[in-house]
């Protein structure tokens, strides 16, 4: 499949990536390759086949409703870029 | 102009579950915590975490599903949806997308004139909420709290069914009271346990083709979902009329001013890129699980309407208002079960007791009189031992204080009993009679309607004890026989 420079640069948007000028033609690329990859696959005839999305057997992976502390605020808000003690701090979003 | 025209709103419905942990992971979930106190690695969005669903979600689900007689599906897979916001650290939300727990299914609301009218399910499916972004405390940064980050919701999508903003009313109003009886969430809108969006459209009679759609948010009250409706059908028809075409998209609703404002964002097109989330494994629910939850289904507010109309005698009104609220229905479910005098019973509720209620803001579960007095004292009132006065101004104020003592004592030692012994009925007459000799002779002389006036001058010499069948035929007895 042709993937042109918008798609590429739609899809980085929606990732909120940055794509450098001479990185899009990379990218372009690659994405190209993944694609075609996926058109060679689409051309098996899976008619009556089942779509296999779990490459696993178990079902009901579940747990009881109770509640744990398991990180303190501090250790929570520890990794973030900008914080102040109670909250993760952001550059403004429009609400 | 606007009779031309027809409304067509379809109500998505989030609402959050009072499930005691979140819904992928083990934090805590509470409403109002010290922010970012209620986190784990999971919902914080840590790299290498995995998700874990909660039980009590799915029993919810199942719950609410089996109330709106929708289909519960068997076999089924949770989602993702990708989007970039700050307060979602994963990048996605788990959410369901093909396989919703619930599908099909109804709602029955008050249609218009009394009739009902039955609201379809599109949908009923599991997934989480995202934190919460703060953005008017600083100037300069928005603040994230995810303690809301990962909090189980079920969302709950309407068929367009909806022809008018006070059906919309009604059917939030049905949703709410169902998941209260349920007691799988709050409903508390204006802290966002409970929220909703609206799809509105307006189209020509007769046309079969639906309008374009604006989906309208931000409303906190069931009451703001109404206005809201109300102004975007305004809007848009008179844009139709103008020749202008309805643009598809999202607007919010501004309270204070009753109108919709457009929320246009860049990113117009929603791009969610749906696809199964790998690290939560398929769910596959049985016959016998439904069963089970089947069991511990609680009566809901339609069951218990039907019950108290037919098997009660009650009317629409007095049925509608008493199972409006679940722990009053169920209190008045336990009076029932010790009087059969059901009116006077339903009368003491929706008068004395909610005046209570409502005057200190409590529910009944801190109503001290138990439904075993309540029906012991509408039995006094049935029985014609006291008068419906004296046991709403005097014996009710009583038990208030004295909770335990037998509605019957409190009438004996205040001496409250109906008095009717004849001589002394007789006694209290002739004095109104003393008393009152020029409209005794006016009643004489034909003005028969002062029979009121007597009979309360004789209810107030009596303390409102005297029996008013007796005591009014004494009366008239003693008019024309002293001519």
């Amino acid at each position: 499949m042709k993937i042109d420079k918008s798609t590429v640069l739609h899809i980085a948007h929606l990732a909120r990536l940055e794509v450098k000028e001479e990185e899009l033609n990379q990218m372009q690329e690659d994405l190209e390759k993944i694609t075609d990859f996926m058109d060679l696959l689409n051309k098996v005839d899976t008619t009556g086949v089942e779509p296999l999305i779990f490459m696993t057997e178990e079902i009901n992976v579940l747990r009881e409703d109770n509640a744990v502390e398991s990180i303190t605020q501090k250790d929570a808000l520890k990794n973030a870029a900008h914080k102040d003690s109670d909250y993760f701090r952001i550059p403004k979003v429009k609400g | 102009m606007k009779d031309k025209y027809e409304v067509v709103v379809g109500l998505e419905v989030h609402a959050q579950l009072l499930t005691k942990s979140k819904a992928y992971s083990s934090d805590l979930n509470e409403y109002g915590a010290h922010p970012n106190t209620n986190v784990s690695v999971v919902s914080l969005g840590h790299p290498g975490t995995l998700p874990v669903m909660n039980k009590k979600t799915i029993e919810f689900a199942i719950k609410l599903g089996l109330a709106c007689h929708s289909e519960i599906s068997s076999h089924q897979y949770f989602a993702r949806k990708n989007y970039f916001y700050p307060d979602l650290p994963k990048g996605y939300q788990i959410t369901q997308d093909k396989t919703p727990i619930c599908t099909g299914g109804f709602i029955e609301i008050k249609g218009e004139n009394e009739g009902q009218k039955k609201i379809g399910i599109t949908r009923i499916h599991m997934e989480e909420d995202a934190g919460k972004s703060i953005h008017d405390v600083d100037v300069y940064d928005t603040l994230i709290d995810l303690n809301r980050a990962g909090v189980p919701l079920l969302e709950i999508v309407s068929e367009p069914d909806i022809r008018t903003s006070q059906e919309a009313y009604q059917y939030l109003t049905e949703v709410r009271k169902l998941l209260r009886y349920l007691d799988i969430c709050d409903g508390n809108m204006e802290e966002g346990s409970l929220r909703c969006d609206a799809n509105i459209s307006v189209r020509l009679i007769g046309e079969t083709d639906f309008g374009t759609k604006v989906e309208v948010k931000n409303m906190n009250s069931i009451k703001n979902v109404q206005r809201a409706i109300e102004y975007e059908v305004t809007r848009q028809i008179e844009a139709i009329e103008k020749g202008e075409k309805i643009d598809q998209e999202t607007r919010s609703f501004d309270a204070l001013k009753g109108i919709t404002i457009s929320m246009r964002t860049k990113e117009a097109a929603n791009d969610y890129r749906y696809f199964p989330e790998p690290d939560l494994p398929p769910l596959y629910i049985s016959v016998d699980q439904i069963n089970e939850v089947k069991k511990t289904m609680p009566a809901l507010p339609k069951e218990l309407f039907v019950k108290f109309k037919t098997d009660f005698g009650l009317s629409d009104y007095d049925a509608y208002n008493l199972t409006d609220n679940k722990s009053l229905a169920l209190y008045f479910n336990e009076v029932t079960k010790n009087t059969t005098h059901y009116k006077v019973a339903a009368n003491l509720m929706m008068g004395e007791v909610k005046s209570y209620l409502n005057e200190l803001g409590v529910e009944i579960d801190l109503f001290p009189i138990s439904p075993i007095v309540i029906a012991k004292l509408s039995n006094l009132i049935a029985e014609e031992k006291v008068s419906k006065t004296v046991a709403n101004q005097r014996i009710f104020p009583e038990l208030l204080s004295n909770p335990n003592e037998e509605p019957i004592d409190i009438a004996l030692r205040l001496n409250l009993l109906v008095e009717s012994d004849e001589n002394n009925l007789k006694s209290y007459v002739v004095q109104v009679l003393n008393e009152n000799k020029v409209e005794k002779e006016r009643y004489q002389n034909g003005e028969k309607q002062l029979i009121g006036f007597f009979m309360g001058q004789l209810m107030k010499v009596s303390g409102g004890k005297a029996d008013p069948k007796q005591a009014n035929s004494i009366l008239r007895e003693l008019l024309e026989s002293s001519k």
